[in-house]
């Protein structure tokens, strides 16, 4: 039997990442840079915000079943604090250009798509339905979000210029996805091999420099040491719940 | 006794159709997973989403409850199951002839096939218009969450198609 506070506290960290990741891409709406990819975005959007309420809602029924309380998916995404939240510190980052909107995309997708197959054979059959419901998402997220990488790295020199920007400020986040917390009951960690494996066959597609080896990483989010970011985020998506508590559209 | 009960619910939900693509019922798409007639008046209605985020999926089993209600049943409890996961292999044969001539092009690989698609893209589209399969891919990811933009190079027109899931 899976410790029950280790499996809520993994199940909204998986929650919190897909919501917060959500609720920046969600900005690009009727700003992305043609139709076509503006849609794609959101569409993406869409797809987190899903897995976001298909993990609140199961650890909403855990928490009501342990101790009695009144959780929903509203009140665990609206109500809690900033230093509850558990998400990867790459998900709170600003969305910058869309050279690192995307490439921020693609290293989670490609995390996503080897954490979720792990997920899927989980002895946890409520996660495993929700991996196995999502994989399918993720698979076409890794693909335009890799078709993209590719386009601005082997592109223009500005485009190429941007991408590696990118990598410059966003590599130093992605150590934390394989560092474990002491509640992860997925251990991430053997995980990272493939996870470079997937990155170097892209961003040699993409004539992007492979950063060197064991620079200095990034952690804290998953146990709600943020950066300031965060709470600009959480400031604006809660602000309505927490004027009008309940509203309903 | 039940079983009548049954069919006839399902005749129900025959007329039932997703608002995003109002061409096919709930039953063509597969999302109703089980009907369940108790020996009391209680009904359970399994439903599952076609994707994690769809946004129908609340409109759906409103209106569910709405035209069972309006039927005279009463006690019906609607359940979202998530396993095992929906897939567009599920769509029933009549549901994909109705998509073709509402002008979407019905999802043609099978679902197991999406993983090895990296640097892929699904070939031979067929134009719901001209039946051409000379077409390409304009975006993965159309007007709603189920969909891709494909443009016909024959006969030059944008289409969508519902991609495999
Ligand atoms: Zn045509």
């Amino acid at each position: 039997m899976m410790n029950e506070n280790k499996l809520v506290s993994s199940t909204l960290q998986l929650a919190d990442s897909a919501l917060i990741l959500g609720q920046r891409n969600a900005a690009w709406c009727a700003h992305g840079p043609i139709l076509e990819q503006d849609i794609a975005i959101t569409n993406i959007t869409l797809d987190l915000i899903g897995q976001a309420r298909n993990f609140y809602q199961y650890a909403a029924k855990l928490m009501n079943e342990a101790d009695n309380k009144n959780e929903t998916e509203d009140t665990l995404a609206y109500f809690r604090n900033e230093r509850d939240f558990k998400n990867y510190l790459i998900c709170e980052l600003p969305n910058g250009d869309w050279a690192q909107t995307i490439l921020r995309q693609f290293f989670l997708s490609t995390f996503q798509s080897l954490l979720f197959e792990k997920m899927m054979q989980s002895s946890d059959t409520q996660l495993a339905a929700i991996a196995t419901k999502s994989i399918k998402e993720i698979q076409y997220h890794l693909k335009w979000s890799s078709e993209w990488v590719i386009r601005l790295g082997d592109g223009t020199e500005e485009s190429r210029n941007r991408i590696l920007a990118a990598v410059d400020y966003l590599w130093m986040y992605t150590g934390e996805f394989f560092i474990p917390a002491a509640y992860e009951i997925f251990n991430a960690a053997d995980l990272q091999q493939d996870w470079l494996h997937h990155v170097a066959i892209v961003f040699e597609e993409a004539t992007i420099p492979f950063p060197a080896e064991n620079q200095f990483m990034q952690t804290g989010g998953k146990t709600g040491m943020h950066t300031e970011h965060l709470g600009f985020i959480i400031a604006e998506m809660q602000s309505l719940q927490r004027a009008y508590p309940g509203a309903e559209w | 006794m039940n079983n009548n009960r049954q069919a006839h619910i399902y005749e129900i939900l025959e007329t039932i159709s997703d608002p995003e693509i109002p061409v096919l019922s709930i039953l063509d798409l597969g999302i109703v997973r089980d009907v369940i007639c108790s020996n009391h008046d209680a009904i359970e209605i399994i439903i599952t989403p076609t994707y994690s985020g769809c946004p129908a999926m609340d409109a759906i089993a409103f209106d569910i409850k709405l035209k069972l209600l309006e039927a005279g049943y009463q006690h019906i409890t609607i359940t979202y199951t998530l396993s095992p996961a929906w897939s567009t292999d599920w769509m029933s044969e009549a549901g994909k002839q109705k998509l073709k001539a509402y002008g979407i092009a019905p999802p043609q690989t099978l679902s197991s096939r999406i993983n090895k698609m990296l640097f892929e893209t699904e070939e031979n589209i067929e134009c719901p218009r001209c039946h051409s399969t000379n077409t390409q891919l304009l975006s993965t990811f159309g007007s709603t969450a189920c969909k891709s933009l494909y443009q016909c190079i024959d006969c030059k027109e944008p289409f969508d198609y519902f991609k495999c899931h």
